[in-house]
């Protein structure tokens, strides 16, 4: 009889266990959907952003289309490569990083558009989003690192197998990528 | 907190057996003390944060009325994971400063001076409302607003009392020798304790006040990975010698410098100090960049921002491995939550 209570206690206390550590791991991963939608809202923000500079800069640069053309091109790569998965969609986005800072480079050598009331305003909602890219990817990837962790250590790895956890991809930042487009504005 | 309610309760109960008469009178008091406190914590919960704001005469703004400020908030939001965006205020005045308060962190507000607008750069503004995030995330702001209002009503109590005893208001109206002597050692004690009562609550506030200040600064800078730029903006604050009018005692504690005085010299905090010498908290965040006091030196700035048609030569900038002017300029090295790079 004894050894019977002991046995259900033994199991009920393993179930709890189990229960736990299979939660938190679903917690884990939503977390880290969560934080990749995050990811892709501020990214169709830039998206969305980049028309309205080019054509708020556009009629002052009128020799300087080459750099313009890089930017609506790295655009164009960049919402392709959304459903590519985190790794092609994190190149397209580098790219498209570095044609906006050439384009800002470009846009400190006219006066006149460095001090347009809409281009000002312009530069800083893409600094935020850039910040904002920036601040989600560290988020998503410090969300991935504690899951991942999760889904290898022990115990919880058994559990992670059991239910097909799989591991999840960082957000890959290239060295340098970590300045945003200069802009000095106060 | 609860080293906070039994002050309360001790204070309830003799001031009741004193002025009542024995120990049926502290019970019935000290049962009064707890509803009211109760029902001043639960209002506190609710609208705490309502009458905080209102006291410093901060009003609301949107991403209409000031982009940057509203941007940056957004940018500690997403870095901090939290679900929601909380309510960005202003108070127009000129000394630099900022708070943040609200129950959690979907019921929460930042508070921004307008000097604190003016004086700091985006970096800057960025550290210093990583710092209020990071008291909205641990749940500083409910903790700081419940003591706070115990601590209150500690000193309220006691103030009371005191009062009424100078003045002779409680008479004696029992009768009987012994009974009287006993009453009047417990007229004693209540009153060392209504006068102690108050200093030990106010220093046990200001003791986690200042712990919450250093836990802020770091986890801040976890949330921009930049130690510098909070480090200079507390320069600049310290550097304001105005205090801020908007502030008082028993808003004090929820700023991110004191308002009240600025003692820059300051090493070691005293007893009754609501926040740590910002020397200290300076010197901590430099450690953190790795670098020394010349980065905090405005040249070191404007030097950089010159220098964006080429290499200024800037005092210490060969050992900085980055340019002062970008919203982040570089990681630290290996603060132990940054995520490493992983295996391909």
């Amino acid at each position: 009889m004894i050894a019977v209570i002991i046995i259900i206690v033994i199991l009920v206390v393993l179930g709890i266990i189990f229960a736990g550590v299979y939660n938190s791991l679903v917690g884990r991963r939503n977390q880290v959907d969560n934080a990749w939608s995050q990811i892709d809202v501020q990214l169709k923000r830039r998206h969305d952003l980049i028309p309205n500079l080019v054509e708020a800069v556009k009629d002052y640069m009128s020799y300087e289309q080459e750099t313009l053309t890089k930017v609506t091109a790295a655009r164009a790569a960049a919402i392709n490569a959304g459903s590519q998965g985190p790794q092609a969609q994190a190149q397209a986005e580098n790219m498209l990083t570095e044609s906006l800072k050439s384009l800002f480079a470009v846009v400190e050598n006219y006066p006149d558009l460095k001090a347009n009331q809409n281009v000002l305003s312009l530069q800083e909602e893409l600094t935020t989003t850039e910040n904002k890219i920036s601040f989600a990817r560290q988020f998503y990837n410090d969300s991935v690192l504690t899951y991942n962790n999760k889904t290898q250590m022990f115990p919880s790895n058994i559990i992670a197998g059991m239910f097909n956890f799989t591991t999840r991809q960082f957000f890959e930042a290239p060295e340098g990528d970590r300045e945003v487009p200069k802009v000095d504005l106060r | 907190m609860g080293f906070v309610v039994a002050l309360l309760a001790a204070l309830g109960f003799v001031i009741g057996a004193a002025v009542i008469g024995g120990t049926s009178g502290g019970i019935g008091l000290l049962g009064v003390f707890g509803i009211v406190a109760i029902a001043w914590s639960i209002l506190g919960y609710y609208s705490g944060d309502k009458m905080v704001l209102a006291v410093s005469g901060a009003h609301q703004v949107t991403h209409a009325d000031e982009p940057q400020l509203f941007n940056v908030v957004e940018e500690m939001t997403i870095a901090a994971g939290l679900p929601s965006v909380p309510a960005v205020y202003v108070i127009e005045e000129a000394a630099p400063n900022a708070f943040a308060t609200g129950r959690d962190p979907q019921h929460s507000s930042i508070a921004v001076t307008r000097g604190l607008m003016q004086r700091l750069d985006r970096e800057e503004l960025q550290g210093v409302v990583a710092h209020e995030m990071s008291h909205i995330r641990n749940y500083d702001i409910r903790f700081a607003t419940l003591v706070g209002i115990l601590v209150g009503m500690i000193a309220l109590v006691a103030d009371f009392f005191l009062r009424f005893s100078f003045f002779g208001g409680f008479g004696r109206r029992r009768g009987g020798g012994s009974n009287d002597q006993a009453g009047a050692i417990l007229m004693v004690i209540a009153i060392v304790l209504a006068i102690l009562a108050p200093l030990a609550a106010y220093s046990v506030q200001f003791a986690i006040s200042r712990r919450r200040e250093y836990l802020a600064d770091a986890s801040g800078v976890e949330l921009t990975r930049n130690p510098l730029g909070l480090a200079r903006a507390l320069n600049d604050i310290a550097d304001d010698p105005r205090p801020l009018r908007a502030a008082n005692r028993a808003t004090a504690h929820l700023f991110i410098v004191n308002p009240l005085k600025n003692k820059k010299t300051k090493e070691v905090s005293g007893v009754f100090d609501t926040h740590p010498p910002i020397q200290k908290r300076i010197a901590i965040l430099l450690q953190m960049a790795h670098v020394g006091p010349e980065a905090l030196v405005p040249g070191y700035r404007a030097a950089a921002l010159a220098a964006g048609d080429g290499t200024a030569g800037l005092p210490g900038a060969a050992g900085a491995p980055h340019r002062a002017t970008s919203p982040r300029p570089h990681d630290p090295p290996p603060p132990p939550a940054v995520p490493p790079a992983p295996p391909a």
